[in-house]
C-alpha cells in the first residue's frame, strides 16, 4: 500500500473557534491508481491533498505514505519527503516568475544535490517528454496557461515522485488547454505513475478510475469507476 | 564536499540573479557599506603610504643620536614655559665634548640664513650649518664628491665650505665646484665637497644647504647664537646612560640647584615617532568610527531590504519548500544573498578606497601602494555585515510555513 491514513483529523484554531476540516478521514491508495477527489468549495480537498503531499501535517491520526510513518516527523524530514516521493501540480501554477522553464524544472533536483550538467539535461528531457522541448529559455509570462502547467507537471515528474499530486490543475485553464493536461495525467498514469487529483468537473473526475467524495471535511463516497 | 560546492555556487547564482532583478536597490542599499569601506581603505592605504615614507626619512635622524637643544621637539603645555631658556652655549658644548663618556661623537651645530654667489649666479636664503667634521656623521651626511670637514680645518677656523647637491647645481651648472670659492654673504669660503643628495621632504628640498667649520662661523657672522649639540654613541644600549651623563654635565655647568627642573632639552627621534604614531592612531580611531557608523547604518538598510526581500518573495519560499527546500537552504540562501550585497558594496569601497588613497599620496609626492591588509579588511568588515544583517530576515524565511506562504498574494 501506497498511502494509509488512519482516522485522520485536521483542526484549525482560528482564535476562540475551532474548524474541523477533516473528520475521521480513513484512506488507502495502491501504486499505479488514478484518483480524483471531488466535493463543493470548502469540503477539505485541499487540505487532505496538503496532507497527503506532507505540506502540511495532521491533528490526529496516523499516515503511513511507501511503508514511512509520517505523522509526526520534523520539518526538514517532511521537506526531503516531498523532495523525493511527492510531485505537486497547482491550480495556479506556483513557478519562479523570473527563472526559465528549464530552470523552474531543475529546482527539485537542487536541493538533492544533483551536479548542474545532469540537473540540465534531466530538466531538458523532461520537459521535450511534456512537449516543450522547444520553449525551455522562456520564462512563465512568456508561455500560454497550459503551457505552464507543462512545466508545472515537469517539474513535479523531474524527481520520479512515487505520488503526483494535483490540486485542480485545469481549474485556470480554458477547456481545450485542460484537456491537453488531462491526456498527460492519462499517459502518466499509463506509464505507472500514481495520480490523484482534485476537481469538481466531472468530466475531468472521468479521467480516473477512482472517484471520492468529500463533505465537511469527510469522505462520504468512494467509488471504483474503472478497474 | 562536491555536494556542498555546487549547491554554494547555486545559491551565488540566485542571489547575483535577484541583485540583478533590483540593480538600483542593491546599489542604493549597498551603499552605507560602500561609503564605510572606502573611508577605511582610504585612510589605510595614504597611512600606509605615508608610514614607509615617514619612517624612512625619521631613519636620517640617527635612532642613536641625540640633540641637546633648549626647545622639545614636541611640545608639551605652555610653550612660553621654554621661552625663558637660557640658549645652549659654546662653553657648554666644550663641556659636553670634555666629560660626556659614552658619546661617541660630537658635533655643535648653530645656523644661519644667507645669500650665497659664485660669479653671476646667486642664491637666496641659504640655510648656513656652522659645525665640526663629525657633523658628517651625527647628521648621517657624506659627500658625493670632495670630502667633508676636517679636524684641521675646524681647529684652523678654515674658510672651507662642503655644499649641498641643489646649491651646487644652482651656482655651477656643469662646472666642477671643488676648489672655486664661493661667497656666503660678505665672505670668500672654498668649496671643499658636494654632499650626496637627499631629496624632499614634505616638498622641502633636504640638499639646499652649506656646511662651514663651527669656528669661522663664530668669527664671521658672531659667537651669540645658540647651538644644538648632537651626540652620538655607537652602542644604541647605551643611549639611556647617556642621555643621564648629558642631564648630569648640563645641570653642573648651569648651576641648576636640585630641586629644579632641567631647563633645556634632549631630543631624539623616537620622540618624532611617537608623535607621528599617536597623530596616525588618532586618525585611525576617527576612521574606524566614521567608517563603523557607515557600515552600522549599512547594515540596518541591508537588514531592512532584506526583510522586504523575504515578504514580497514569500510565494517563492513556499514554492521551494514544496518542492523539498529544507529550513537551511532558504537560510543560506537569504543569508548569501545579503553577503553578495554587502560584498559589491565592499569590493567597490576598496576600489574607490585604493583611488581615493593613491590621489592622496600622488598629492603628497609620495610613492602609491596597495595594502593587502585593508583589502582583507575591507572584505572582512562587509561580509560581516553581510552576515548579520542578513541572519535575522534569513531565519524569518526559513522558519516560514510552506502552506500559508504558497497562499500569500
Ligand atoms: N489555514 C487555515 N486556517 C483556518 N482554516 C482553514 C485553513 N485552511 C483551510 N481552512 C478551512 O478548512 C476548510 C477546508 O478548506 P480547503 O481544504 O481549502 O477546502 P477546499 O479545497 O475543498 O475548497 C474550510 O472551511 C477552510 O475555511
Ligand atoms: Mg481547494
Amino acid at each position: 500500500m501506497l498511502i494509509q491514513i488512519k482516522n485522520l483529523y485536521k483542526v484549525y484554531q482560528l482564535g476562540e473557534i475551532q474548524v474541523e476540516a477533516l473528520k475521521n478521514v480513513e484512506l488507502a491508495i495502491k501504486k499505479n491508481e488514478y484518483v480524483a477527489i471531488m466535493g463543493p468549495s470548502g469540503s477539505g480537498k485541499s487540505t487532505l491533498m496538503n496532507i497527503i503531499g506532507c505540506l502540511d501535517v495532521l491533528t490526529k491520526g496516523h499516515y503511513i505514505l511507501n511503508d514511512q510513518d509520517v505523522s509526526n516527523m520534523d520539518d526538514d524530514r517532511l521537506a526531503e519527503i516531498r523532495n523525493k516521493e511527492i510531485g505537486f501540480v497547482f491550480q495556479t501554477f506556483n513557478l519562479l516568475p523570473r527563472a526559465s522553464a528549464l530552470h523552474n524544472v531543475e529546482l527539485p533536483l537542487i536541493y538533492n544535490g544533483t551536479p548542474r550538467a545532469k540537473r540540465q539535461e534531466l530538466a531538458r528531457q523532461t520537459l521535450e517528454e511534456v512537449g516543450l522541448g522547444d520553449r525551455i529559455h522562456h520564462k512563465p509570462s512568456e508561455l500560454s496557461g497550459g503551457q505552464r502547467q507543462r512545466v508545472a507537471i515537469a517539474r513535479a515528474l523531474i524527481n520520479h515522485p512515487s505520488i503526483i499530486l494535483a490540486d485542480e490543475p485545469t481549474g485556470n485553464l480554458d477547456s481545450k488547454s485542460g484537456e491537453d493536461i488531462m491526456k498527460i495525467f492519462d499517459q502518466l498514469n499509463d506509464a505507472g505513475n500514481t495520480i490523484i487529483l482534485v476537481t469538481h468537473e466531472e468530466d475531468i473526475a472521468l479521467h480516473s478510475n477512482r472517484i471520492i467524495r468529500l463533505l465537511d471535511g469527510e469522505i462520504v463516497s468512494d467509488d471504483l469507476i474503472r478497474s | 564536499m562536491y555536494d556542498t560546492f555546487s549547491r554554494f555556487n547555486e545559491y551565488l547564482r540566485m542571489a547575483w540573479d535577484s541583485l540583478k532583478t533590483h540593480k538600483l536597490r542593491s546599489l542604493l542599499t549597498t551603499l552605507g557599506i560602500l561609503i564605510g569601506v572606502t573611508t577605511i581603505i582610504t585612510i589605510f592605504t595614504t597611512i600606509q603610504g605615508l608610514n614607509q615614507y615617514v619612517y624612512g626619512q625619521l631613519s636620517n635622524i640617527g635612532a642613536s643620536t641625540v640633540y641637546v637643544q633648549k626647545y622639545p621637539w614636541v611640545i608639551k603645555g605652555d610653550f612660553w614655559k621654554y621661552r625663558n631658556r637660557k640658549n645652549i652655549t659654546y662653553k657648554e658644548y666644550l663641556a659636553l665634548k670634555k666629560y660626556c663618556t659614552l658619546a661617541d661623537h660630537i658635533s655643535p651645530e648653530v645656523f644661519s640664513v644667507k645669500n650665497v654667489f659664485y660669479k653671476n649666479e646667486s642664491l637666496d636664503n641659504i640655510f648656513v650649518i656652522g659645525t665640526n667634521e663629525q657633523y658628517s656623521l651625527t647628521a648621517n651626511l657624506f659627500p658625493a664628491t670632495g670630502r667633508f670637514l676636517t679636524e684641521l680645518d675646524v681647529r684652523h677656523k678654515q674658510y672651507v665650505c662642503v655644499i649641498g647637491y641643489e646649491v651646487a647645481d644652482h651656482l655651477f651648472h656643469k662646472e666642477n665646484p671643488i676648489g672655486r670659492k664661493i661667497r656666503i654673504g660678505s665672505d670668500k669660503y672654498r668649496v671643499i665637497g658636494i654632499l650626496e643628495k637627499k631629496g624632499d621632504f614634505f616638498g622641502q628640498s633636504m640638499d639646499n644647504f652649506i656646511v662651514v667649520p663651527i669656528g669661522t662661523f663664530r668669527r664671521v657672522y658672531g659667537g651669540h647664537r645658540g647651538l644644538r649639540v648632537a651626540l652620538m654613541t655607537n652602542n644604541s644600549d647605551d643611549m639611556e646612560d647617556m642621555k643621564d651623563e648629558i642631564r648630569g654635565i648640563m645641570r653642573r655647568v648651569r648651576k641648576t640647584p636640585p630641586d629644579q627642573a632641567d631647563d633645556f632639552s634632549i631630543n631624539q627621534q623616537d620622540m618624532l615617532t611617537d608623535l607621528y604614531n599617536k597623530l596616525t592612531a588618532t586618525l585611525f580611531t576617527i576612521v574606524f568610527v566614521i567608517g563603523g557608523i557607515s557600515l552600522l547604518v549599512g547594515g540596518i538598510g541591508i537588514m531592512n531590504i532584506m526583510l522586504v526581500s523575504v515578504t514580497e518573495r514569500t510565494r517563492e519560499i513556499g514554492i521551494r519548500k514544496a518542492i523539498g527546500a529544507k529550513r537551511s537552504h532558504i537560510l543560506i540562501q537569504f543569508l548569501i544573498e545579503s553577503i553578495l550585497i554587502a560584498s559589491v558594496g565592499g569590493v567597490l569601497g576598496i576600489i574607490l578606497g585604493f583611488f581615493a588613497g593613491n590621489l592622496v599620496l600622488a598629492q603628497m609626492d609620495l610613492s602609491m601602494g596597495v595594502s593587502l591588509l585593508s583589502i582583507l579588511i575591507g572584505f572582512g568588515f562587509s561580509s560581516l555585515v553581510g552576515i548579520i544583517a542578513g541572519f535575522y530576515p534569513a531565519r524569518k524565511a526559513a522558519g516560514l510555513n510552506p502552506i500559508d506562504s504558497l497562499r500569500y498574494e
